[in-house]
């Protein structure tokens, strides 16, 4: 196979880190380019809708996730318990506060600008009010709520839906206020326009592990995928690079090429990943060529592979219906089903869920996924347990034993044919 | 059998009540009540006068109190969580919350959002409701959204019972209710005013009771029972005002109520069992009577870190409350894992750092036997509090 033969490969993980890092050096200059900043959350971030008065986008779990990454997540974990935080409390959170405690560097050392906005885009996590209550007590700036309500039943509520639109026109004119610019329809459809576009190829690509073997490793991959759909959607550059990434999954397809070589396990993954051992929790499971085919924490941010699009016919509606649907804002039940329904659609083999100690709003419930998925669905499923951020909950000794037995026995099965 | 007994003995009488995980009085309200339906609600506050209005019994479900040990909770909920979502799940397993028709969790975390969603799965048969409390304080959506949500939560049980509530209905509970919370009010009241005249503990008891009683019986026997406290014999001691934040939702074994108090601490304010008390002074009674549960939600709740407060930070209402009660020191006592509780911790103490005043901090959980190490820490505090005031 010469190398001539592909084009495309690496598209996906280069671009988004140039991505990245020229958001991160806008960020830096952005208040002495006279731009306004706001701070939000992924899950139902609101970004077209602020993009329509220019603000740049600050993302305190992005930072948090990044500094997991980088491995800096200790020791500011460790500078946020030291101003009073308890050690059993969302550990995205501390790393936040001992980020910011710190100067404020953000996790690429550039420096991140202080917020004029404060939006709190309750989508789900009750931790998240806590956790723009401290920052608006640290920073000394007022907090904006965007409520967004929980999903009580199967189905977005008419209701629900309107309070949102009702609250962003109330935001629009504290935006206008902050940034001196008016509230352009035309321009957020525009926005929503090039999100629609985006979400299309984002879509492709997540459906793309259906194939065998799959092209795409929808957890430890789709970590780096997604990111510019949550923090750049809405840009043109954000739907340029899933026109890449796309170009990249289909070249792998067409060359029956993926991430497990020799793909012997699908699984579908639930919960999000311990960033601090990132790659040290992908060998554990390529040592068994396990391909994670699907997985929820891809959907944190947003829900589109059944359907869903940014509607630029209908913008504010579809804003709203964005941030009732994204993964955190599901019912526990809701959550269940959509598991199971994923390990049909995507032919796994089993259920892995990660589950994640300090962050209760997934963690909370998926011992009890775990026994309705043996139970009712016969569905094989592993539960693991460490943490997202604090690297003191990560046990590899214990993990690696866990998932070996676990894989073990999936192979034995398989053998003898059960 | 009130004239009978004296004051201390109906408070041990009442705590024998409270302390049943069996819920009797809600055995006995069933037997009473033939096809009588009763909501089971998860701490800090739901709204009560709906249940009410349909003849049904609201009693508050706030776990088990370590009374019961955790075995089969464990394989559905982790170690990691606070004591009450466990025992209450533990409850459930062992069929001892059979009573309860339906059950309601309001938004206050993301674990009694969680355990709604285990509860709907695991126990089929009962109905249950998880209740999207408004947290934008300054949107005039916010009232009608949750006006909307009453009434969902109101269809949700006309729905099991085949009946309408009607609006009169409705304010009559408004009434009941307004009529309650006077009452208790009065005890915190004398809390505040007099406190060598009623401890913590016996005002804990007689509003815990009020959580699992009929609201007019509960109202009767605080109108029998409140002029009894005024005549007590009972002198001022050299203790030091303080107030507890943070025993919201999870309970704190009653015993460690105890034990600050016997440290020499009169709490003079705390939060409580907010359960029946959450509103300042009366819901409206005239008009719709939905909107004016809404609109009583949005002005009239009392200081709580399952609240948000819009553009008024935490800190500023919680200054408030600690200079309405002349509070000289405050104790934080959290439920352990209480995210809510721990996370609004460094907020606050850093405004009591500011502002000069005193405070102690520890955690509890429902099975906890040993208050010694806390009593230490308490006779510490009490003593630099008399030392630098
Ligand atoms: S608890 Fe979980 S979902 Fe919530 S802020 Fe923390 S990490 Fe995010
Ligand atoms: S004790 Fe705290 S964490 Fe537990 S259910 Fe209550 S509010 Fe939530």
């Amino acid at each position: 196979m010469s190398d001539d033969k592909f084009k495309y490969q690496g598209a996906g993980r280069e671009y988004q880190k140039q991505l990245l890092t020229a958001w991160y050096e806008r960020l830096q200059s952005a208040k002495d380019d006279g731009r306004k900043i706001a701070y939000l959350f992924v899950p139902g971030n609101i970004a077209e809708f602020l993009r329509v008065f220019d603000f740049e986008l600050v993302f305190p779990e992005v930072n948090a996730l990044q500094c997991g990454v980088r491995k800096t997540s200790g020791d500011l974990i460790l500078k946020a318990e030291d101003v009073g935080y308890s050690p059993d409390v969302c550990g995205y959170v501390k790393n936040d506060i001992g980020m910011m405690l710190a100067g404020n560097i953000s996790p690429s050392g550039t420096q991140l600008p202080k917020p004029d906005l404060l939006l709190c885009t309750y989508c789900g996590c009750t931790t998240f009010i806590k956790w723009f209550e401290a920052l608006a007590h640290y920073y000394d700036v007022p907090l904006v709520m965007l409520d967004v309500p929980y999903l009580r039943s199967d189905a977005i509520e008419e209701d629900d839906r309107q309070y949102i639109v009702l609250q962003l026109k109330e935001l629009a004119v504290i935006c206008e206020k902050i940034t001196g610019k008016k509230y352009d329809h035309d321009k957020l459809v525009h926005i929503t326009r090039h999100s629609e576009e985006a979400e299309d190829l984002w879509v492709k690509i997540l459906h793309s592990a259906k194939h065998k073997p799959s092209p795409f490793d929808a957890y430890f991959e789709a970590v780096f995928f997604m990111a510019p759909i949550y923090v750049l959607r809405g840009l043109p550059e954000c739907t340029d690079y899933y026109r890449r990434a796309l170009l990249e999954v289909e070249e792998r397809i067409e060359h029956g090429i993926g991430p497990i070589p020799n793909e012997k396990f699908r699984v579908v993954m639930e919960g999000p990943p311990p960033w601090p051992y990132f790659r040290a929790f992908w060998e554990l499971l390529k040592k068994w060529d396990v391909c994670a085919v699907a997985s929820s924490y891809s959907k944190v941010g947003g829900f589109w592979d059944h359907g869903f699009r940014h509607d630029p016919t209908r913008p504010l509606e579809s804003i709203a219906d964005y941030c009732l649907t994204c993964y955190t804002n599901l019912n526990l039940p809701m959550r269940t089903d959509l598991l199971h329904s994923y390990a049909e659609e995507y032919s796994a083999d089993a259920i892995v869920i990660h589950s994640v100690k300090s962050c209760r709003s997934f963690s909370v419930g998926q011992a009890d996924m775990r026994e309705q998925f043996i139970r009712k669905w016969d569905i094989p499923t592993l539960l693991i347990e460490s943490d997202l951020a604090d690297p003191r909950y990560f046990q590899v000794a214990q993990l690696r034993n866990r998932i070996d037995a676990f894989f073990e026995s999936l192979e034995h099965k398989r053998l003898v044919g059960v | 059998m009130i004239e009978s007994k004296s004051f201390e003995e109906l408070i041990e009488q009442y705590r024998d009540i409270i302390d049943d995980v069996s819920f009797p009085t809600v055995k006995e309200w069933k037997s009473k009540h033939a096809g009588g339906k009763v909501v089971g609600m998860f701490p800090v506050y739901t709204p009560l006068e709906l249940p009410h209005a349909m003849g049904m019994l609201p009693v508050g479900l706030f776990g088990a109190g370590g009374r019961v040990e955790i075995d089969h909770a464990d394989s559905r909920i982790q170690s990691f969580v606070c004591s009450i979502a466990r025992s209450t799940l533990e409850l459930g397993l062992r069929d001892m919350t059979k009573d309860f028709d339906v059950l309601w969790f309001p938004s206050i975390c993301d674990v009694a959002r969680n355990l709604s969603g285990i509860w709907s799965s695991n126990f089929p048969n009962q109905q249950v409701s998880y209740i999207h409390f408004p947290q934008n304080m300054t949107s005039p959506a916010a009232i009608t959204h949750y006006r909307t949500e009453l009434r969902r939560l109101l269809s949700n049980l006309e729905e099991l019972d085949g009946k309408k509530a009607t609006g009169a209905a409705i304010v009559s509970s408004i009434q009941a209710y307004n009529q309650n919370r006077a009452l208790c009010e009065q005890l915190y009241a004398i809390k505040r005013d007099t406190p060598w005249l009623l401890s913590t503990y016996e005002a804990y008891v007689l509003l815990r009771l009020a959580t699992m009683t009929p609201v007019e019986e509960h109202t009767r026997i605080l109108q029998d029972i409140l002029p009894m406290i005024a005549t007590r014999n009972r002198k001022p001691r050299d203790y030091v005002r303080v107030m507890i934040e943070g025993s919201f939702c999870e309970q704190p074994p009653l015993e460690l109520i105890q034990v600050i108090e016997e440290a020499g601490c009169y709490i003079v304010d705390d939060d409580l069992l907010m359960h029946t008390r959450w509103f300042h002074g009366d819901v409206m009674t005239n008009g719709d009577p939905l909107l004016a549960l809404a609109e009583s939600y949005i002005h009239q709740s009392r200081y709580s870190s399952v609240r948000h407060y819009g553009n008024k930070p935490r800190k500023e209402q919680f200054v408030q409350k600690i200079r309405a009660g002349k509070v000289d020191g405050v104790i934080f006592n959290a439920p352990k894992f209480c995210e809510p509780a721990l996370l609004d911790y460094v907020v606050l103490k850093d405004e009591l750092e500011k502002q000069g005043i005193a405070y102690l901090a520890f955690e509890y959980e429902e099975k906890m036997g040993v208050f010694e190490s806390i009593r230490t820490q308490v006779e510490t505090f009490v003593e630099s509090v008399l030392f630098f005031s």
